[in-house]
């Protein structure tokens, strides 16, 4: 008699800001980067500056912060990015006001060229644009991830939730399922991780390239043989900003190795 | 009563049963000595003359991270000047499709011999360095390396 | 984009080891892959690496696929005079690529 009255306050009750906290799989406490997972060749590759490939990609990323290339470079508006970009990528995916939607970093450069620079976009996963995202990630290095879900980013976060817990592809597995249930057991010869995206762009062994953590994503979803979303598709933005939330409090290490 | 084996067969059977250990191994120390694997390149450098394996050092991951990316170490101590100093070092893979996979040169004798980089290795295999002298002595390494696949394919 | 980073030590001290390290931008092509398109890659990797301290060749690498993507040498030179260190490499397309570091030997 009493379990619909019940059930309505369990409901409320789970949806408040404190009962999220309570749902997290992996309490903040108990968080690990993916670092700690990473075999010690790629620990000693990622902490080693010169030997970190990722760098190439921040210092292309520095020169073409200060190049006009034809229209307004970003040193123009930004200045310095030590000092303007501080602080800025653990912030993201964030809410852009013009868009009306969640953006992620990669998407908020490419606003930023055709809003104030009067450049075209740059297509995901080319180097320019991995680049810049690496860059501005860098000025960044050590600081806590902390993506706001709170208003307009609810219903992303929610829908990153769900995309993160749904069973994919051929293999009917969630992500949720191995980096949520599973994390610290073996997966043939490697150690699963936590599955955060603190180190992204990272220079993936696999991909013998700088890559995004939209490509990272997507790599997984080919892991499990699903099909995957287009580079910029909506649904990877649900999931890096249910990532960034997961994540919250770990360090920002872009750029960073993995395997 | 079954013989246990010996040489590179033990070496295999240890990899193969302490993989975990593995991953948290530092580089396998080089063989001492050990049967040399099939690289005609190598023979065609060796000419028949034994290399002696010492001093040169070969470091590689026992178990690589990714075989597309494989840190590789050689270090040979000195001193060298006034006697034969090092004029190259080649590194021959025993599987990789292109068995030469480089050779360090020193046009100008070094006293530090130390050089990093990173090898990519197609699949577990044998690696062998080997030091050629101003006076053609010649040194030899050999590091096994065990490598395998992704745990997930990546298509992205 | 032949992006490259060095490091060299602030100061050598003459007749003393030192430190290179040097880290290329580029794709090493092994010549065994297929694109997405299921098309052959072709082959394209730095097949020489040179560097010249003050216009003397000291150190130089003849690569292949072996070598990993996006090279990564470090090795050692002994310090003579105070100079530059030129460093060069040229693929298989036949693109080269350079740059420079200045050595102080005290």
């Amino acid at each position: 008699m009493l379990r619909w009255p019940i059930a309505l306050a369990a409901a409320a009750a789970l949806s408040s800001p404190v009962a999220l906290a309570q749902q997290r799989a992996l309490p903040l406490d108990a968080l690990r980067s993916g670092f700690e997972f990473a075999g010690a060749d790629v620990r000693a590759m990622q902490a080693d500056d010169v030997a970190n490939p990722g760098f190439l990609w921040v210092e292309r990323g520095e020169k073409s912060w200060r190049d006009a290339g034809g229209g307004k470079s970003c040193a123009s508006c930004h200045g310095d990015a030590a000092a303007s970009m501080r602080g800025v990528a653990v912030h993201y995916p964030a809410f852009d006001r013009t868009a009306g939607e969640i953006i992620d970093l990669e998407a908020r450069i490419n606003a930023c060229r055709v809003r104030h620079q009067g450049a075209k976009p740059l297509e995901r996963e080319s180097d320019e644009l991995l680049a810049l995202t690496a860059y501005v990630a860098y000025q960044s290095r050590g600081m806590p991830i902390t993506a706001n879900i709170d208003g307009p980013a609810r219903a992303t976060f929610e829908r990153g939730r769900a995309f993160y817990t749904t069973r994919h592809g051929q293999m009917n597995l969630s992500c949720a399922q191995c980096h949520e249930g599973n994390w610290g057991k073996r997966l043939y010869a490697e150690t699963i991780s936590q599955g955060h995206g603190n180190a992204f762009p990272a220079y993936r062994l696999e991909w013998q390239t700088l890559g995004s953590l939209q490509r990272r994503i997507r790599a997984c979803l080919f892991g499990v043989r699903a099909e995957m979303p287009s580079p910029g598709a909506p649904e990877l933005t649900d999931v890096e900003l249910y990532l960034a939330w997961r994540a919250q409090g770990l360090p920002l290490e872009t750029p960073g190795v993995r395997r | 009563m079954k013989p246990s084996p010996t040489g590179p067969m033990l070496i295999r059977r240890r990899l193969l049963q302490g993989s975990a250990a593995l991953a948290l191994a530092r580089a396998l120390p080089s063989l001492a000595a050990p049967e040399l694997p099939d690289i005609p390149l190598l023979t065609q450098l060796l000419a028949g003359r034994t290399p002696r394996w010492e001093r040169l050092r070969l470091e590689l991951p026992a178990l690589a991270d990714n075989g597309l990316a494989v840190p590789m170490k050689l270090t040979m101590p000195g001193p060298f000047a006034p006697g034969p100093t090092v004029q190259a070092i080649h590194l021959f893979s025993e599987k990789n499709p292109v068995p030469d996979m480089a050779v360090f040169e020193f046009p100008v004798p070094v006293e530090k011999i130390e050089i990093d980089s990173r090898v990519r290795l197609a699949g577990s295999q044998k690696v062998v360095a080997v030091a050629v002298m101003s006076d053609a002595a010649l040194y030899a390494a050999a590091a096994e390396v065990v490598v395998t696949l992704a745990a997930c394919l990546d298509g992205s | 984009m032949a992006d490259s980073r060095i490091t060299v030590p602030p100061e050598a001290r003459r007749g003393e080891p030192f430190e290179v390290r040097i880290s290329i931008r580029h794709p090493m092509e092994t010549g065994y892959r297929t694109n997405e398109s299921g098309e052959h890659v072709v082959r394209n990797v730095i097949r020489r690496f040179a560097c010249r301290y003050n216009g003397t060749a000291v150190f130089a690498v003849r690569v292949t696929s072996g070598i990993a993507a996006n090279p990564y040498f470090r090795f050692f030179l002994t310090a003579r005079e105070s100079g530059a260190l030129d460093f060069e490499w040229v693929d298989d397309a036949g693109v080269r690529g350079e740059a420079r570091a200045e050595l102080k030997v005290v």
